[in-house]
């Protein structure tokens, strides 16, 4: 089973992020591997631990990113290709991105391609079904199940809470939610061995990309900060004017009433 | 001169941090409560590889040298010192014996299964009669055939009640004192092997130590560790090994004891200001500080000499002297600055203070390695 898997490099959002001149600062930032994508390297994994194949995880951005990769590479995927857009390109979109990944992968002949849902900073969750369409095969967004036998997929998806059971066939893409199963860190042995993996790096004009063709269509105009939670109020007094009062307050302050 | 960690090791570090921090740090309590790590902690610690930290790559283990295992222990050091034990044990003085002493067939029996954490290996070397004094050992073994019989016990032995196999120091031949001791590797499973009871401790729970028992225990020839009457110099050197890797567990709650404590410092107000404030509290940040600085630099620096083959017997014993002096006194300054909640088991600084305690003791007490680096210095000097 010939498995890929697209990975991208992300800021924890668990550390704290300042945003500056429109800006997230780069300095201080801790980059994680989008975790929804880690789901998607675990299962990639597992599929080709039961089935046999090879994993290859492919991301684009600059060298940083080749970190991720390594992790990646840690956990168990088999090679790497990092398409270096860094000298080309100063911003990329949805676009931009599920195009270059389809122009890489089209002549790879993939089985089966595993994305995450979303990625935890630009939150689109475009970019998986955009390069299946390219692509011209199948696609499954948020799943929590994939079971092969053959050419069939059973999927479960992830439906706003509810499931949905699917089946499909390969060629496919999907991408992972929450609950498909649980990353592993990845091992010692493994972290040494992924030394010698081959990672390769590509740049646009190696697939013959010319970048005119995947400029942003999109423009980022402002990026802010959520407001800062400020304390609750308490109401006092009598609790029949308690109760009057916090009506009021909802329909002329939170205006929810 | 480079005092950076190469990429490897840091990812590695980097690794081992993550898991400790999301995995082992939030049952701390549990394993201090229940004096005994989840099994859940010891199948993930397995899955990574912890277990084969010390062993060879062509045996199944991690295959890096002491730099990389320091950068690895310095994390595990950050959280419950009794899991930290439970590994450290294991991948130092219990797996290094076959690792650097071993014949081939010893390593292709005993390393893979070691590696993989599905056999625990301990070190028996203290005897009630041999604390300080290692080589008074009552422990004989006297060969039959090809079968050596041992007799006599040994006490506080780390890890025994979980541990398949035990590096053994016994007497064979009493005429030539410390060249009369050999080494073995015993199995538990050896006719006449027994395990005691758990240790009551002050702490490291979750690791226990225990007597063992030889009575006419079997063991075959080929389980001679190295060659006959060389047990002693074994022992001193997979001492002697470990000791970098034990003070770089300290180091690592040194940092995390700071943490803690400019944490608080921080955010408890009293006069109307944090304690933080207080030149008596900032002094005695900056001297947790740089006691943990001294350490760093000195604990990477022997470990990097143990990596150049260099000989480190002075070094080794000044690193593991330093190692829990620093840990002892940056557990007892944050103690302090946490006030009453330093000494209230449902934070962690407690846990520390007690568990600093042992580092003074076990491997050597502080005292015998100033002998060593005295002896040394006699030999250097004189
Ligand atoms: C929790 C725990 C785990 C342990 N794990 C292991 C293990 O896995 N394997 C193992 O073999 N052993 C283990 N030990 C034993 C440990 O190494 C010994 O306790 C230690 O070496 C000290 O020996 P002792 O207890 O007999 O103390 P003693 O030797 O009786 O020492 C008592 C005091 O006298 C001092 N003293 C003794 N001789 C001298 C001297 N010549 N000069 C100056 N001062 C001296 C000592 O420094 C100490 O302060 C463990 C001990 C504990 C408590």
């Amino acid at each position: 089973m010939n498995i890929f898997v697209l990975v991208k490099r992300t800021f924890d959002t668990e550390e704290k992020i300042v945003v500056t001149g429109g800006a997230i600062q780069e300095d201080g930032a801790e980059f994680i591997i989008n975790p929804y994508d880690e789901y998607a390297i675990e299962e990639a994994i597992q599929v080709r631990d039961a089935q046999g194949g090879e994993v290859t995880v492919v991301t684009l951005g600059g060298e940083d990113a080749e970190k991720q990769l390594r992790t990646a590479l840690a956990m168990g995927a088999d090679k790497a290709v990092l398409i270096n857009t860094e000298d080309d390109l100063d911003e990329l979109d949805q676009f931009s991105a599920a195009y270059i990944l389809a122009e890489y992968l089209k002549d790879k002949e993939a089985d089966l391609i595993l994305g995450g849902n979303v990625a935890i900073d630009g939150g689109s969750g475009q970019v998986g079904p955009r390069v299946a369409e390219l692509l011209g095969i199948n696609y499954v967004t948020t799943i929590t199940k994939l079971e092969i036998d053959g050419k069939t997929v059973k999927i479960v998806r992830d439906v706003e809470g509810d499931s949905e059971v699917l089946e499909a066939e390969l060629p496919l893409l999907v991408t992972a939610q929450q609950g498909l199963n649980e990353p592993r860190y990845p091992s010692l042995p493994g972290i040494m061995k992924a030394k010698k993996k081959p990672l390769e790096e590509l740049e646009l004009d190696d697939l013959d990309i010319d970048e005119d063709d995947v400029k942003a269509k999109t423009t980022t105009v402002e990026i802010y900060l959520p407001a800062q939670k400020v304390a609750g109020r308490v109401l006092e007094g009598d609790l029949s004017d308690q109760v009057k009062e916090l009506v009021s307050l909802l329909h002329s302050e939170a205006k929810v009433v | 001169m480079d005092f950076k960690l190469p990429e490897d090791i840091e990812f590695l570090k980097q690794s081992i941090r993550d898991f400790v921090d999301n995995e082992v740090d939030p049952l701390a309590m549990e394993i201090e409560e229940k004096d005994e790590i989840p099994e859940k902690i010891m199948n993930m610690s397995m899955e990574m590889g912890l277990f084969g930290l010390s062993i060879p790559e062509e045996y199944g283990g991690v295959g890096i040298g002491m730099v990389g295992k320091c950068a690895i222990y310095e994390e595990l050091g950050r959280t419950h010192n009794g899991y930290t034990t439970v590994i450290g044990a294991h991948t130092g003085i219990g797996s290094v014996g076959i690792v650097e002493m071993g014949n081939s067939e010893q390593k292709k029996k005993y390393l893979p299964p070691m590696a993989r954490g599905e056999m625990i290996g301990a070190f028996a070397l203290t005897e009630p009669s041999a604390g300080s004094h290692a080589t008074n050992l009552k422990t004989t073994a006297v060969r039959k055939g090809d079968k050596y019989i041992l007799n006599g016990s040994k006490h506080y032995i780390t890890n025994a009640p979980i541990a398949d196999i035990f590096t053994v120091m016994a007497v064979t031949d009493p005429s030539k004192g410390a060249k009369g001791i050999t080494s073995f590797i015993v199995e538990k499973d050896f006719p006449g092997f027994t395990v005691g009871k758990k240790e009551k401790k002050m702490g490291l729970h979750g690791s226990h130590s225990a007597e063992i028992f030889f009575e006419d225990c079997e063991v075959p020839v080929e389980n001679v560790l190295g060659q006959e009457g060389q047990g002693y110099v074994n022992a001193l050197k997979i001492l002697a090994n470990g000791r970098a890797g034990l003070a770089a567990r300290n180091l690592g709650s040194c940092d995390k004891l700071l943490e803690m404590s400019i944490q608080h410092a921080n955010t408890r107000i009293q006069f109307g200001k944090p304690i933080f404030e207080q030149q008596i509290i900032q002094h005695y940040l900056a001297d947790m500080a740089l006691d943990i600085e001294a350490l760093r630099s000195m604990t990477y620096r022997v470990a990097w000499m143990v990596d150049q083959e260099m000989k480190v017997i002075k070094e080794a014993a000044m690193v593991k002297l330093l190692g829990s002096e620093v840990y002892n006194r940056v557990a007892d300054k944050a103690v302090q600055i946490h006030g009453g909640i330093g000494y209230i088991a449902e934070y962690p600084v407690e846990r520390f203070y007690r568990d600093a305690r042992i580092t003074k003791i076990y491997e050597g007490t502080s005292e015998i390695q100033k002998n060593i680096i005295a002896a040394q210095l006699k030999h250097e000097y004189l």
